[in-house]
């Protein structure tokens, strides 16, 4: 059975090819975009996160928001993110400087949410919508998210509380929806996802090896 | 005590000193072994006991555990209304609550359950350091509950695959996996045999790539985009170079053990095993195809999805030859039949993988539930099919007697596989409807929607089949293990369906 000459019989040689294999990969896909990163600055008009809204990211990361929703948008050469109206162009690491971690997503049982700001910029729409989202979408299978709301007698409400006017027959009876800090902060953090603003034409071309800019996902073959 | 013509499985009867020399050399030649080799295995299978039986145990707890988050998961997709009163059971935090108890508790439990118990066979040795093994395993279990009771409460890291808090889970994770993968190094340095078999080679790439990839993936520095890639080339790698090098290993072992026959090609296991190594772990940024990172990394990690063709034909062709013209034997053993449907589930959902990293298919069936599907042809029918048959096999060999039922086990095995592949039809067409809407603007999103329903409802219902099937093997398992001595049965299930298995003759005449 043994082969002296078999060099898969060397347990050594097999743990270090294995570890140089892999960590040959980490290289080339974690350490050099990493290096290149470094030189990826935001643009003027995307202002850092408050700390309400970093708070109401926090929010989001822990409901799990990410599992329902994206926050990319393609290039329109390859699919019809910006047809649909979720936004004017192409997402580009750029937009993203600020996001410690990512929240790209990889479903959309649910619409995209990196121009949300833009698209519904109401601060009592999206009150409404997380306590109740049928109350708005009769057809929406998004969770609901009472409990990041109270519920109060309507002679209970203190100055300052954020009252929630549930419309139509979906409204509580009897009682007046609060909504809590945590509703609140995720609230700011959506409203203000907006990736619209103007980027040059060097950030979009498809060869930008240097820095990133792989919003042409399309390749050759949809230009 | 049992007549030599009916041997026993008896590790258990060797180590407490109930079979004799007499006896063990009976059993033997009834085999076709030198008693020597015989020992060898019941001195192997005693030293990995306690460990491989107290991990299988936990592996069963996350499974059920984990079953009920994924149905919890899955009827809130098509009925949001059931159970929104408490933070804890939102969408978002029971859906990652059952891809930790099904991956990391039930699937890695298993598994590093079977490796432990593979590692001291295959280098005919006993297992080292069994003390540091079950410490690890307790630790690495305590980790995961504490990762799982942290989403579930609202704290999490945010990354998928990653969410399990790093400074809480983290520790307990790395020394408890460093200490099991510790003692399977000092089982291996200490080994006898001269030759390594390919299912070593895998459990030793496992157990270096995870802590790595566990590292990267857990790095706190990065910012934006790269984390994206960082957590990609986590979350991808994890099914590659731990369950899926563990599962292949498994596979590697199991089907030409069953058989009694070699496997088809050494030199073909050898192109399979590197070749996986070099071209998988390129493949992570395929989950971000069109997104906003470099195109070079996207184009560089399709193409390496492509070159998956190599290690996934070779492998296929090495199991799947191994088993032509010995189908039959499915009936009589149902570690062939798991293990084989989970190989076959591996060559169809690495060649599935394949061609959805194209940009082409990709465009329709990113962002959809599609890719849920085919993590669970991945996850479930490819890994925990291997996980179900390794158990099938190893346990008696631990507890010394039979599985108690033949019903249960095929009623195990008709559950599961019905439950898995109404799952994958359904979610996969549920998929591909929902992209095709997604991708034509003219149709409104709620379509897109409104066309998953009856997938995500047919794939409930799959997932409780799959429950009934889990809680059906956990009941065979607990009585196995509990059967009392008198209602032990030594001789294997299906054995009056045996088709010619091991002998001479019969290979002899099949050519």
């Amino acid at each position: 059975m043994s082969r002296r000459g078999d060099l898969m019989a060397r347990t050594s040689l097999v743990a270090l090819g294995a570890f140089a294999i892999m960590a040959s990969a980490i290289t080339i896909l974690v350490v050099i975009p990493k290096t290149m990163m470094r030189e990826v600055r935001a643009m003027p008009e995307l202002a850092p996160y408050t700390e309400q809204q970093l708070v109401g990211r926090q929010v989001y990361i822990a409901n799990g928001c990410i599992y329902c929703h994206s926050q990319q948008i393609r290039d329109p050469a390859f699919t019809t993110d910006v047809n649909r109206g979720w936004g004017s162009r192409a997402t580009v690491p750029e937009d993203y400087v600020h996001d410690r971690p990512h929240l790209l997503g990889t479903m959309r049982t649910g619409p995209d949410l990196i121009n949300v700001g833009q698209r519904l910029p109401s601060v009592d729409w999206h009150l409404i919508h997380l306590y109740d989202p049928r109350a708005v979408f009769e057809w929406s299978t998004m969770p609901a998210f009472p409990f990041l709301f109270e519920e109060r007698q309507p002679n209970d409400v203190r100055p300052g509380e954020k009252v929630v006017p549930i419309p139509g027959p979906r409204a509580p009876r009897g009682v007046t929806i609060v909504a809590k800090p945590e509703a609140l902060a995720l609230v700011d953090y959506l409203v203000s996802l907006k990736r619209q603003y103007p980027i040059a034409d060097s950030l979009r071309a498809g060869d930008r090896m240097a820095i990133g800019g792989g919003t042409h996902g399309a390749g050759g073959t949809h230009d | 005590m049992s007549a030599p013509d009916t041997p026993r499985f008896g590790s258990v009867e060797a180590a407490r000193g109930r079979l004799t020399l007499e006896e063990v050399g009976a059993i033997a030649s009834s085999r076709g072994l030198a008693p020597e080799d015989l020992e060898v295995r019941l001195r192997a299978d005693a030293s990995s006991r306690r460990a491989v039986l107290a991990l299988f145990a936990v592996a069963l707890g996350w499974l059920i555990i984990g079953t009920i988050f994924g149905d919890i998961a899955s009827i809130k997709l098509h009925s949001p209304d059931f159970l929104t009163r408490t933070s804890w059971l939102t969408f978002g935090r029971v859906r990652t609550a059952h891809l930790h108890a099904v991956n990391y508790g039930w699937a890695t439990a298993a598994l590093i359950g079977m490796a432990l118990w593979l590692m001291p066979r295959l280098v005919h040795t006993e297992l080292k350091g069994v003390p540091i093994a079950i410490g690890g395993a307790v630790l690495f279990t305590i980790g995961i509950a504490a990762g799982i009771v942290a989403v579930l409460a609202g704290w999490s890291d945010g990354m998928e695959w990653l969410e399990a808090p790093r400074w809480l889970a983290g520790p307990f994770l790395v020394i408890g996996g460093g200490l099991i993968g510790l003692s399977l190094f000092w089982t291996v340095a200490s080994r006898k045999s001269e030759h390594l078999y390919v299912s070593v080679w895998y459990i030793l790439g496992a157990f270096i790539w995870f802590p790595m990839l566990y590292l990267v993936g857990k790095w706190p520095t990065y910012v934006g985009v790269e984390s994206a890639a960082a957590n990609w080339f986590f979350a991808h790698n994890v099914l590659g170079f731990w369950l899926t090098a563990l599962s292949v290993g498994g596979a590697y072992y199991f089907i030409p053990k069953v058989l009694g026959r070699p496997i088809y090609s050494y030199q073909l296991s050898i192109v399979g095993f590197w070749s996986l190594a070099m071209f998988y772990s390129l493949n992570g940024m395929h989950h971000l195809v069109g997104g906003p990172l470099p195109t070079w990394m996207i184009t560089t990690s399709i193409v390496a999805s492509v070159f998956m063709f190599i290690p996934v034909v070779a492998t296929a062709i090495n199991l799947h030859m191994t088993v032509v013209g010995r189908f039959g034997a499915l009936r009589y053993s149902p570690t062939l039949r798991f293990v084989v449907l989970g190989a076959f589930a591996y060559t169809a959902v690495s060649l599935q993988g394949s061609f959805t990293a194209l940009r082409e298919v990709n465009r329709v069936t990113h962002f959809t539930h599609w890719t849920v599907a085919h993590s669970h042809v991945g996850a479930y029918a490819f890994v925990t099919f291997v996980a179900f048959g390794a158990m099938y096999y190893i346990v008696p060999r631990l507890v010394g007697h039979e599985w108690p039922s033949e019903r249960l086990i095929r009623w195990h095995f008709n559950l599961v596989l019905a439950g898995i592949a109404i799952y994958v039809v359904a979610l996969s067409w549920a998929g591909v409807a929902q992209g095709l809407a997604l991708l034509d603007p003219a149709t409104p999103f709620q379509e897109s929607l409104r066309r998953t329903l009856p997938g995500l409802w047919a794939r409930t219902f799959g997932g409780l089949l799959l429950t009934a099937g889990h809680l059906v093997f956990a009941y065979h398992f607990w009585i196995m293990v509990r059967t009392p001595e008198r209602a032990r049965r030594t001789r294997p299930p299906f054995h009056e369906a045996r088709p010619v298995l091991y002998t001479a003759e019969a290979e002899a005449a099949r050519r």
